[in-house]
């Protein structure tokens, strides 16, 4: 069958244990916190990984010659009502393979580093993100709203946000 | 038609005898109403699902322009805002400066339940629940979306309420003491 000859993104069970047997070579149990088990995204290993050690992770996985996670496809934000998690997927245009790193912040107004440094693409993201849940990103450019106007009160994402409408 | 059949009994045989010439009476108020509400040119301004079926109903098959019905891409040139879809909080401002822009008289029909009452998302934090708290609202259209058929008959009735103000006056609530929704009910 020629469809399995094709690369694709989804990763299985033997690239999982070799990256986290790589991963954990290369960093302590401090830095990477733990690597979760399914669900996951794309099959794609996921790191639990503490705000701290966030960008010294993501720039190691970035610049590693054969990992080349070049790309941020997205910046989750959940709300799990005793903390916010983030959820980074990155993606190497090399390989085509996806990691995704998990990190967490307390609520409200927890603060993570921010990637614009290494992902410029991570301005806007980080944006939505703090417009909607109100996580502050250190050292990010312009971390102001993006999709909410400017005089906006609360972050509407977050579990205990209690709306003020005037209609109803 | 017979001059009988416009209800017109009780003028004198002089005047009926102008009418047979199509010379007509009316007031001033009422040719003007007459005039406007057969040229109503709404302003380009869609929102959402609604606006498809707006567009719709100026394409050829229900061809809006047979009631005059003439999108124009300025609010200087135009009568009647036809709010077709969700108004966002962010978006009300700008559908309020868009209103002002207008030249007086101006018209505004809320398309969908969106438009009316906020529709599905009025449990939403950022859709504003009803056009009417930004602009005041002349024809309410339900539905989601309504149909090109019930956007004409929405029109038809602007015409009908355009024709039945000028005269009888206007019965309407005036931009000056536009209330929310929320006050008439305190």
């Amino acid at each position: 069958m020629t469809i399995l000859n094709v690369p694709s993104i989804y990763s299985d069970e033997t690239f999982r244990t070799s990256f986290a047997a790589f991963v954990q070579e290369v960093f302590t149990q401090e830095e990477i916190m733990a690597i979760d088990e399914a669900p996951y995204i794309y099959g794609a290993p996921i790191l639990r990984v503490h705000p701290s050690s966030l960008l010294k992770v993501i720039a190691f996985l970035k610049k590693h010659p054969d990992l080349r996670l070049d790309f941020l496809n997205d910046i989750h934000g959940i709300d799990m009502k005793t903390h916010i998690e983030l959820v980074y997927v990155l993606q190497s245009h090399h390989f085509g393979k996806i990691v995704v790193v998990k990190t967490e912040t307390s609520r409200p107004g927890g603060s993570v580093p921010s990637l614009t440094a290494l992902y410029p693409t991570a301005d806007w993201q980080e944006r939505e993100v703090y417009d909607l849940l109100g996580v502050y990103f250190e050292d990010h450019p312009n971390l102001s709203r993006i999709l909410l106007p400017d005089d906006w009160v609360g972050h509407p994402l977050l579990k205990d946000y209690e709306q003020y409408d005037e209609g109803i | 038609m017979e001059i009988n059949d416009l209800g017109l009994e009780a003028i004198g045989s002089e005047e009926q005898e102008l009418l047979k010439r199509n010379v007509l009476f009316s007031t001033f108020d009422q040719i003007k109403a007459w005039a406007r509400s057969n040229s109503m040119w709404p302003l380009t301004f869609g929102l959402a699902c609604c606006a498809i079926e707006m567009m719709a109903t100026s394409g050829a098959h229900y061809d809006a322009d047979r009631f005059g019905v003439f999108f124009r891409s300025s609010p200087r040139q135009s009568d009647v805002m036809i709010v077709s879809g969700t108004v966002t909080k962010k978006m009300a401002p700008l559908l309020r400066r868009l209103y002002d822009q207008m030249a007086e008289p101006r018209w505004v029909i809320a398309m969908g339940s969106c438009a009316t009452a906020g529709g599905p998302y009025i449990r939403a934090y950022s859709v504003v629940k009803g056009v009417d708290q930004i602009v005041p609202v002349d024809v309410y259209i339900p539905g989601c979306p309504p149909s090109p058929v019930a956007l004409i008959y929405g029109i038809n009735k602007l015409q009908a309420k355009i024709r039945y103000e000028a005269k009888l006056g206007k019965k309407v609530r005036g931009d000056d003491d536009l209330k929310r929704a929320v006050d008439l009910f305190r």
